[in-house]
Parts: C-alpha cells; sequence; structure tokens
C-alpha cells in the first residue's frame, strides 16, 4: 500500500509541474505587456513598473521566482485589482464556493446512487426508462441553460426562492445554486450505479448466492453493494473537476462571491496573474483530489494497487 | 463484430450493413436523427425565410423590445436592440454546429492517428504515448481553454483549435485499445509477412478497422463540443460580435429574463433539442455499431 501511495504521488509531481509550466509560458508568450492597455506611460515609469513585477529578469529567472513564491502559497499580485493578491482573492471566495460545491456533491450522491440502483433492479421496467431518459436530460442540458429556467421558473413566477444572491449563512440563497450543480451529477451517478450494479449482478458470486437461495434483498446489501460501488469511488475525483468548473456558470448567473466568478472577471478583464493563479489553484485541487481518490480506491480494492 | 451473421461477416460492408438494421430499429435513435436533421435544416434555412437580417434592428417596432408575433414577423420576438430574434437563434446554431463539426474533425484526425500508431506499434512506444495523453487527461482543460482565450484573444478559430486539440485524447485511448486487439489478428501478420512498413499498415489495415467506433464516439464529441463552446460563449469568453452562438444568446436572454422571458427561452429550448437530440443518436449508434458497449 505505501509503495502504491509513493507511486501515484510520483506520478502527480510531473502532471503539476506541466501545469505550472504551461500556465507561466502561456501567459508570457501573450502578445503586448500587460501594462500595454493603459495610456502611454513615460519610459521610466514603464521600466519602474516592470521592475516591480519581476518583468525586467529573463523569462527562466522569473518562472524560478514564481516557483519560488508557489512554494510558500504565493500565487502574485492581481494586475488589475491592484490591492489584492490573487490568493487573497481565492481566500475570499473560497467559502462559499467550497460550501456551495460540497452540498451540491452530497445531494447528487443522495439522490443519484438510489435513482441507480432503482433502475439497475428494475431493468428495461418503466422505472428504468423513466430514470434513464432524465439522466440523459440532465447530461444532455447544460446548467448555463438550467441555471437561468429554474430562476425564472421558482425565483420569478412561483416567487418561492430568491433569484439571486448570497446572503452568509441564508439557506434560502443556496437552493437553487446547490441543486443546478448537483442536477448533471445526479444523472451521471444513476446511470454509473445502474451500469456497475447490472454487470456485478452477472457475476459468479451473485449467482452462487442466488443458488443458495439467499433473499434477494441480502443479496444485494451484503453481497452486490460494495462492488457497485467502486466505480462511484472513481468517479468522485472527475465530479470535483465538473463541480469547479459548473460554479463558474453557477456563480455568475447567481451572483455569487466565490472564486469562480473572480476567475471569469479575471479572464474577461485579461488580468494575467490572476487567471494563471487561479489555473494553478484549480489544478492542484484536483489533483489532489484525484490522487486522495485514488489512493481511497487502492485501499478499497486490492486489485487495484498490485497492479 | 459480435451479434451478426456469419454471412456479414464474410461480407465487406456487413458491419454497415448490420448497424443499419439496428439503428433502424432502435425508435428513439431514429427520432432523434430525424430532429437532428430538422435543426440542421432550420439552422441552414431559417435566417433565409426571415424577412430579417442578422444585425438589422426593426425601427418600426416601439418599444424595440417585441415578444413572439406572427404579425410583425417576429416569430420569436425580438433581443433588447431590437433584432430578430428568429434570425439569431438560427444563425447562433450554425455558428455552434460549424465550431462542433471543425473540432471534432480535427480530434478524430489527431486521435486517430496517436491511438492508432501507439497501439500498432506496442510496447515502450506505446507506454510513453499513452502516457502523455495520461497527463494531458489529468489537466483541466476547461480552465486551459480559457487561459488560451486570454493570452491570445478571443476568436472562433482559436476556440476551435483549442477545443480540437484537447478533444482528441478520449479518442486516442479508444482506438489505442482496439489497435491493440488487430495487431494480433492473421492479417495484420499476413501484412507484416509481406514486407509493408509500418505507416502502410496502419493507414490500410488498422485504421479502416477501427472506422465504426471513431463514427461513434465522434458523434458523441459533437454535442460535447457544442456544449464547450456554448460555456465559453455564455461566460462571455466565446464568439464575439458580430457573430452569435446560442450560449451568448442564452446568457443575453437570461439578463432580460424578467421582463422578456422568450429571450432566454428561445434559444435555451433550441440548445437543449440539439444536445438531447445528438445524445440519443449518438447512443443509439453506439447499440448499433458495437452491441457489446451496450
Amino acid at each position: 500500500m505505501l509503495g502504491y501511495a509513493l507511486r501515484r504521488l510520483l506520478g502527480v509531481i510531473p502532471t503539476f509541474l506541466l501545469i505550472v509550466a504551461a500556465a507561466f509560458f502561456l501567459m508570457r508568450a501573450a502578445p503586448g505587456g500587460p501594462f500595454d492597455a493603459e495610456q502611454t506611460l513615460p519610459p521610466e515609469i514603464e521600466a519602474n513598473l516592470q521592475a516591480a513585477y519581476g518583468l525586467d529578469q529573463p523569462v527562466t529567472v522569473q518562472f524560478g521566482r514564481y516557483l519560488a513564491g508557489l512554494a510558500h502559497g504565493d500565487l502574485g499580485p492581481s494586475f488589475r485589482m491592484k490591492d489584492f493578491t490573487v490568493a487573497e482573492l481565492i481566500g475570499r471566495g473560497l467559502p462559499v464556493t467550497f460550501g456551495i460545491g460540497a452540498a451540491a456533491l452530497l445531494l447528487a450522491l443522495a439522490v443519484g446512487i438510489p435513482l441507480g440502483l432503482l433502475a439497475g433492479l428494475k431493468q428495461n421496467g418503466w422505472a428504468d426508462h423513466a430514470v434513464m431518459s432524465i439522466a440523459l436530460a440532465g447530461i444532455a442540458i447544460p446548467n448555463f441553460v438550467v441555471a437561468p429556467v429554474l430562476a425564472l421558473l421558482f425565483g420569478l413566477y412561483l416567487g418561492w426562492l430568491p433569484v439571486a444572491g448570497w446572503e452568509a449563512g441564508s439557506l434560502r440563497h443556496m437552493v437553487l445554486p446547490v441543486v443546478t450543480l448537483a442536477l448533471p451529477l445526479v444523472a451521471y451517478l444513476a446511470r454509473l450505479t445502474r451500469g456497475s450494479l447490472l454487470e456485478v449482478l452477472q457475476s459468479p458470486f451473485i449467482r452462487t448466492a442466488r443458488a443458495k437461495g439467499l433473499d434477494p434483498d441480502v443479496i444485494l446489501r451484503r453481497h452486490a453493494l460494495k462492488p457497485t460501488l467502486l466505480p462511484v469511488v472513481s468517479f468522485l475525483g472527475p465530479a470535483a473537476a465538473a463541480l469547479l468548473t459548473g460554479s463558474l456558470v453557477v456563480e455568475q448567473v447567481f451572483g455569487l462571491p466565490g472564486v469562480g466568478r473572480y476567475f471569469v472577471q479575471g479572464a474577461v478583464n485579461r488580468d494575467y496573474t490572476l487567471v494563471m493563479g487561479m489555473v494553478v489553484f484549480y489544478a492542484s485541487l484536483i489533483l489532489a483530489l484525484n490522487l486522495l481518490v485514488d489512493l481511497v480506491y487502492g485501499w478499497l480494492d486490492p486489485r487495484i494497487r498490485h497492479d | 463484430m459480435a451479434g451478426s451473421t456469419l454471412a456479414s461477416v464474410m461480407t465487406d460492408d456487413g458491419l454497415w450493413i448490420d448497424a443499419r438494421r439496428r439503428l433502424l430499429g432502435n425508435r428513439a435513435a431514429v427520432a432523434a436523427a430525424v430532429l437532428v436533421l430538422l435543426l440542421v435544416l432550420a439552422a441552414l434555412l431559417g435566417p433565409l425565410v426571415s424577412p430579417y437580417e442578422l444585425d438589422q434592428v426593426d425601427w418600426t417596432l416601439s418599444p424595440l423590445t417585441s415578444p413572439p408575433s406572427l404579425d410583425n414577423g417576429h416569430w420569436f420576438g425580438t433581443d433588447s436592440n431590437g433584432r430578430d430574434l428568429f434570425v439569431r437563434v438560427w444563425a447562433g446554431t450554425q455558428v455552434s454546429l460549424l465550431v462542433a463539426l471543425l473540432a471534432t474533425a480535427v480530434s478524430v484526425v489527431i486521435g486517430v492517428a496517436w491511438g492508432a500508431t501507439a497501439g500498432y506499434l506496442g510496447g515502450r512506444v506505446d507506454g510513453w504515448m499513452m502516457r502523455v495523453v495520461d497527463v494531458l487527461y489529468a489537466l483541466p482543460y476547461m480552465f486551459f481553454v480559457i487561459i488560451l482565450t486570454v493570452v491570445f484573444g478571443r476568436s472562433l478559430w482559436l476556440i476551435f483549435l483549442a477545443i480540437g486539440a484537447v478533444g482528441w485524447l478520449t479518442m486516442a485511448r479508444i482506438v489505442r485499445g482496439q489497435a491493440l486487439a488487430l495487431r494480433q489478428r492473421e492479417f495484420v501478420a499476413a501484412a507484416v509477412t509481406l514486407g509493408l512498413p509500418a505507416h502502410r499498415i496502419i493507414a490500410r489495415h488498422i485504421v479502416p478497422n477501427v472506422l465504426g467506433t471513431v463514427v461513434v464516439y465522434a458523434t458523441l464529441t459533437v454535442p460535447q463540443v457544442i456544449l464547450f463552446e456554448s460555456f465559453l460563449s455564455f461566460l462571455g469568453l466565446g464568439v464575439q460580435e458580430p457573430l452569435t452562438s446560442l450560449g451568448r444568446l442564452v446568457a443575453e436572454g437570461a439578463l432580460e429574463m424578467e421582463t422578456a422571458p422568450w429571450q432566454l427561452l428561445a434559444p435555451s429550448a433550441v440548445l437543449a433539442a440539439l444536445l438531447l437530440a445528438l445524445n440519443f443518436l449518438g447512443d443509439g449508434l453506439r447499440d448499433a455499431l458495437d452491441p457489446r458497449q451496450g
């Protein structure tokens, strides 16, 4: 197990360095400097600005400095929001993004897995067809369509929930964003659980359990459930990535003060350091979660770690 | 392929005839195919049928925002600037379809070439080529496309190149798996014995035999690309004026939904129908061409 964990950890490092390098050199390859858009500056001031941000150094030195900064969590200043560093902006938005994402993930697990089990147990019955059709719709219809339509329906026409906005601790403001984020995950989880259950139910050990005359309920709970849920564990990595991507849209539509909104604003304003810092942050978060999922998976399923 | 009769295995186009029969027997897939066809036709013909132009402001309206109406010829209503939404929605669909087709083509070409080469050569080359795919797979590539739009500005070409360039990974993995199996087959051994160079074997013997799978995953790539492009356009990072796309129209509609809900609902409905139909069609094609996967 320890060897497996070390191998996975070593595998993550080159990916992380590649991400940082790609983000860094892409930004440096950008046509024009970060201060070109403003009114033409006297050359002395321009030189001072360049020096203040370290832009007068060779690119390799800049990259070295950036890596050194990263090592103690310094993502640099934001070019456009002059009084903030990238790390401060992330720190401000993170509680909102994290809270919504965690709630959406829990909701998706609580709804998606039972739906998938139901569909798989009644394969080709009406419940199966209903769940799978809804799941396909949930996967196909994008969250940036679902979000405003839900806001229109429940916020404006029915008036049950606030259309947008955020008050810390207010559950009513969380409902629509969380549901919007959770819907596609519910759909994926239902499909995944159903497919996995069908495969498990065909395996020899289930046939043996049936041949012994065990109660179908006991077969499901004691024998089929655990192996069925294994693929769900490995789906949690991509799910986290999907939640982060989805939060870009949801925070925009519902006007939430999360990380995703700073990222989109940064991209629209071409705030180089902010976008780069956030990509590095998102990437390390996703890599860390994937690594965690891999380790849990290896712990649950010995076949994986001895591969 | 499994599930086919001996006769159809023996004939040259057996797989395709077989697949067509299975596809036509799948009612949901046929309905989806018809819907896709109708939407493509509407996208091509819609702007021609309407009396209005894409960026023409209808000054006869007062106020400029008109709900859907048969009388004034604005069948989907107008946007906040008095431009005809019917024309804009179908022109946006055209852009979405164009980006999707080009980006899918890019990802098919790269993915098939990469996967077939890795799978056929096998061994250490295969290991390294697939390691590259694994590393790229771990990247959150939506964020990379956003970096690209920040660095190089926002253009249609950049979007489809970027999407195509990252979309090939799944295709490469699938093709590589098939190619690994194919290289064990007798006809490949025969080609090797005849002294054919590797690139000829890949082009003449490996690639034609993975086409079925490629068609299926290309069909499933198209809605993903449409989704991706609409996502970027929705955030304001994709297609720019004077062009429009479905994602952009949804974003503009969402701003006006309190006073003019049709501006949100018309592009949303078209986008949802297009994505649903393409996904159903892709699922149907997979069942038809690759029964073992279903």
